[in-house]
């Protein structure tokens, strides 16, 4: 009969009308549950379900990839309070499809040699196309793909730019919004710490990994703590730090390092390079040299442990390194780190503060 | 009969000896290192051609593309790949090489009228002239576009470097946007003589040879006006920024020539310049619909070219099946979806499919990290193995989280949702005779015409020709799947919707042979290299091809120098050759059933374009 056809398709949209009415009684008064949410928008679903964006949103699956960002550890890291984990190795930018980073390499101050860390980074998120590439082939896991995907701005001049510090994210971010991942890659490079700093703790004669903080665990930090920057006087005026705030036995004591270990910095060679790369940048902005001095700090010296950076704030002028400096004298390959980047961060703050606060991008 | 009809070569070789026997001035075997096939004298290529079309029985040619050899011999080189429809088999690639300038060679139109949009892409980006071709003229880009970009010494306005990676993007040592140092107005060329200010987009040559301006009074046969219409570029119907030119002799479509290249975006002419890893996620932006599938095709491509260095481990192979049928099953619901769009059913056919596809989508954005732009294959495998969990967890301020087994995920969408969704379209669509009404009997195109036109996938399977690549020319674990290939045999819209169902049938007793597979090779490597950031592809050329849901999908890649970058990249779009015979099918049809034609043979932009 001509019209059957017709009528046996409408069926369909009326089975799919009252179906909707039904399963809306069947969840009466659930409808902000997340069981609701689940079941209708999954396989089961039946009817119509609405995520209410933006006051509702489905939050992306572990691998969502969208901009990149770069892992730094943790600000209330005992040892590497704050460390980008870029050693500034530029396969990123190479395998950009689009070429939307821009690196250029850290110098030190004092040697004029290149050291493992970044000294700018800017990725332009406008010519990014979110392949994933960078973090895919970075050996550091230094470069993860974030999940925030409201970019929207007012400006699109000077916001779409993104500088090292507005890219910078601690790890605890990171296995935040990723923790099945972050976990595995943990498991890949055999321990919580970045590779090339476990390669440098391995050399120092410590355990090459420090169990370190989980998604599942934020709070294992490991018992070896001298000081902490909090995040906060990271990102707050670093240039108005004085220089006389710093004790007057931490810069005796890394003068006299500096003159003892002279012949071992140039020895050791790399591991060196990278560890004052540590200690430079523990040494940032807030962090004055007793700050950066526990980067050696061996467990059993560290004669603090919470992080709890209210607390330690203050603690900052009193100059609580040198034991741990003496202590981690001991450890042979320790000691000539702690010395130079203090030096070097009270001659030329300068070239600290920039990378961490950099001025925006010129514009000609 | 049979004894009447002349013997063919079975296989290739002796097809290329039979071809050499015959025309051994003509016909050279391609000696250098890593290519194949022949090279042809053009004086004699329309001779040679129509001989391994009529009597070797090379009748579907996929691809015709163009070469420049600029510093590798110095000069063009149009390269064809001829198949045997429906039979398969491996191809026969024919060659002919002309100088750089001038360079002329005949056209292979009359031949294989497939040739028609490839021979005038070869004429728009390489400037190669093609005698006998009867439009030849741009295709992609317009008139005001100073010279011919896949030319090996062609520079765009604003020109950085030759191959990436680049020493700097900004060389200026601070990061400004791009937008500064490429200002509007001054990033772009225009031919000598040409002046942006006086050009009047007239349009004519759009006209010329239509036939317009015909004397009426003249034509007694011609009982109204005859009118041109341009349906598109914006509209509604044509899936994009796409345009018709239809001369109309009262509602019935005389004739109709497609014009596409508004989203013409250079692509391999990005391509050529990148790195070869560097293509992957650009081949996404092809057919942003397929984006799995198209890199399963450019991985094959380069995997060609790296032979053994690329060897693909089974697990890959298993997932590479199953996301490419998930992604045949994706896009058929929606391109039925927009099919009944076209055809005045407004937004429930295409919300429903819609629908089904997100939850395809849910599992693409868990395992890849992206719903469409997935990025997913590497050559020698596939970039990361299914998570264990579809798994997403409350941050920022997302709050709405789900957490799954993948291999649940998957066995209830392959074996409850999707088949229930099918069954249900089915029910909804196929009887309902408003659908067949409109649908059947219209943008006939009979099976002889479809090789001929060299159609592909749903479009040619829809006339009856039975040529599906992934039996014709097997890849990947295709051989050990138990499937049939559909066919239909009234070759219009409503056939073409119904393949399209029937595929979907077939993809989910493909994917229903996977399950076990996934499960088996629980734990196996996922790739066969250590997948470097840079690799280098050995000299030579490379033609992978795959069935993409929309039809074969081609890329011929060539290797020169040091292997860094592709010196060519080339792709085989099916939206794009599918359109060549979209003229032929609307004739003689009503003016509303272009649109459902173009529906039917289900087209993407951003693929045709490129």
């Amino acid at each position: 009969m001509y019209g059957l056809g017709i009528v046996k398709g409408l069926s369909v949209t009326l089975k799919h009308f009252v179906e909707t009415f039904l399963d809306d009684i069947h969840w009466f008064g659930q409808r902000n549950s997340l069981a609701t949410f689940q079941t209708k928008q999954g396989l089961g679903g039946k009817g119509m379900y609405t995520v209410q964006y933006p006051e509702e949103k489905i939050a992306v699956p572990e691998r969502f990839r969208y901009i990149p960002f770069l892992v730094t550890y943790n600000n209330d890291d005992p040892e590497y309070p704050g460390k980008d984990w870029c050693t500034s190795c530029g396969i990123c930018a190479k395998v950009c499809p689009p070429q939307c980073i821009w690196i250029v390499r850290g110098t030190d101050a004092t040697t004029g040699r290149p050291k493992p860390e970044p000294e700018q980074f800017y990725i332009d998120i406008d010519i990014c196309m979110n392949c994933g590439y960078c973090a895919e082939y970075c050996p550091f896991d230094a470069i993860r793909m974030d999940h925030d995907y409201e970019l929207a701005s007012y400006d699109r001049t000077g916001n779409h730019i993104y500088d090292h510090s507005k890219l910078t994210k601690e790890i605890r971010y990171w296995q935040a919004i990723a923790p099945t991942t972050a976990a595995e890659e943990m498991a890949a490079r055999g321990g919580y710490d970045q590779t090339d700093t476990q390669k440098m703790r391995k050399k120092a004669g410590l355990p090459a990994s420090r169990p370190g903080p989980t998604s599942d665990k934020p709070e294992a930090a490991p018992v070896a703590a001298a000081a902490v920057i909090p995040n906060a006087v990271v990102e707050a005026h670093p240039t108005e730090i004085p220089a006389d705030r710093v004790a007057p036995e931490q810069a005796a004591a890394v003068s006299a390092s500096i003159s003892s270990t002279g012949s071992a910095t140039t020895a050791e060679g790399k591991p060196i390079v990278r560890r004052r790369g540590n200690a430079g940048k523990a040494a940032t902005p807030g962090a004055t040299p007793s700050a950066a001095a526990p980067t050696t700090a061996a467990p059993a010296a560290a004669p603090t442990a919470t992080p709890a950076a209210a607390a330690l704030a203050p603690q900052q002028p009193t100059p609580a390194a040198p034991p741990s400096n003496v202590a981690a004298s001991a450890t042979p390959a320790a000691t000539p780190e702690p010395s130079k980047p203090p030096a070097a961060d009270l001659n030329k703050p300068a070239t600290v503060v920039r990378r961490r606060n950099s001025p925006p991008p010129k514009k000609d | 009969m049979a004894d009447q009809a002349p013997v063919r070569p079975r296989d290739l070789e002796s097809a290329v000896a039979d071809l050499q026997q015959r025309f051994p001035d003509a016909v050279k075997p391609d000696t250098r290192k890593g290519f194949g096939g022949i090279i042809i004298d053009p004086a004699k290529l329309v001779e040679v051609a129509t001989a391994i079309r009529d009597d070797l029985g090379y009748n579907y040619l996929s691809s015709a593309t163009a070469v420049d050899y600029l510093g590798q011999g110095d000069h063009m080189e149009m390269v064809y790949h001829a198949f045997r429809a429906p039979e398969g088999g491996p191809g026969l690639v024919f060659k002919a090489q002309t100088p750089r300038d001038n360079a002329s060679i005949p056209s292979l139109i009359r031949v294989w009228p497939g040739a028609d949009f490839q021979e005038r892409e070869a004429y728009d980006l390489h400037g190669i002239h093609f005698p006998g071709h009867p439009n030849m003229k741009r295709i992609l880009l317009w008139e005001g576009f100073d010279g011919h970009p896949l030319r090996k010494d062609w520079r765009e306005a604003y020109y950085e470097e030759d191959y990436k990676p680049f020493e700097s993007r900004w060389p200026g040592g601070h990061v400004s946007r791009t937008e500064e140092f490429n200002p509007y107005g001054h990033n772009v060329r225009y031919p000598a003589g040409f002046d942006p200010n006086t050009y009047n987009p007239s349009d004519q040559h759009l006209y010329d040879g239509q036939n317009l301006g015909v004397d009426i009074e003249a034509d007694p046969g011609l009982k109204t006006d005859r009118l041109t219409v341009n349906l598109g570029p914006q509209h509604p119907s044509t899936h994009g920024v796409f345009r018709m030119v239809a001369q109309l002799d009262g509602e019935t479509v005389e004739d109709l020539e497609p014009v596409m290249g508004y989203l013409h975006r250079n692509h391999e002419q990005i391509g050529e310049r990148n790195t070869w890893n560097m293509n992957m996620p650009f081949t996404d932006r092809l057919d942003y619909i397929c984006s799995m599938s198209n890199n399963i095709g450019y991985a094959l491509a380069v995997e060609g070219l790296l032979g053994k260095g690329a060897t693909v481990p089974y697990r890959a192979e298993v997932i590479r099946v199953l996301m490419a049928e998930l992604t045949r099953i994706m896009n058929h619901f929606w391109s039925i979806g927009f099919l009944l769009n076209d055809l005045g059913a407004f937004y429930t056919p295409s919300l429903y499919a819609i629908e089904t596809r997100e939850h395809i989508l849910d599992f693409f954005e868990a395992t890849s990290g992206s719903r469409m732009m997935c990025n997913y294959s590497r050559f020698g495998g596939v970039a990361r193995d299914l998570p264990e969990r579809i798994h997403s967890v409350v941050n920022l301020l997302n709050d709405k989280v789900r957490d799954e087994n993948t291999m649940d995920y998957l066995t209830g969408l392959i074996t409850e949702l999707l088949p229930r969704a099918i069954d249900e379209y089915d029910r909804f669509l196929t009887d309902s005779e408003i659908i067949k009404t409109r649908a059947e009997g219209v943008g006939l195109l009979p099976p002889d015409m479809a090789i001929a036109y060299s159609a592909a996938g749903p479009v040619l399977r829809a006339s009856g020709v039975a040529y599906d690549i992934r039996r014709a020319q097997p890849y990947s674990i295709y051989p050990e799947l138990e499937f049939d290939v559909a066919v239909r045999y009234n070759g219009d819209v409503y056939d073409r919707y119904l393949i399209r169902i029937d595929e979907i049938r077939q993809s989910l007793r493909i994917l229903k042979q996977i399950l076990p597979k996934l499960e088996e090779t629980k734990g196996q490597s996922i790739i066969g290299t250590k997948n470097p950031y840079s690799t280098k592809a050995p000299n030579g050329e490379s033609y992978g091809h795959i069935e993409n849901p929309k039809g074969e999908l081609g890329f011929y890649v060539v290797s020169q120098g040091d292997g860094k970058n592709p010196w060519r990249y080339h792709v085989r779009a099916p939206s794009f050759i599918n359109l060549t015979a979209l003229g032929e099918m609307c004739k003689g049809h009503k003016i509303a059933d272009v649109v459902a034609i173009l529906g039917s043979i289900d087209i993407v932009l951003g693929e045709t374009d490129r």
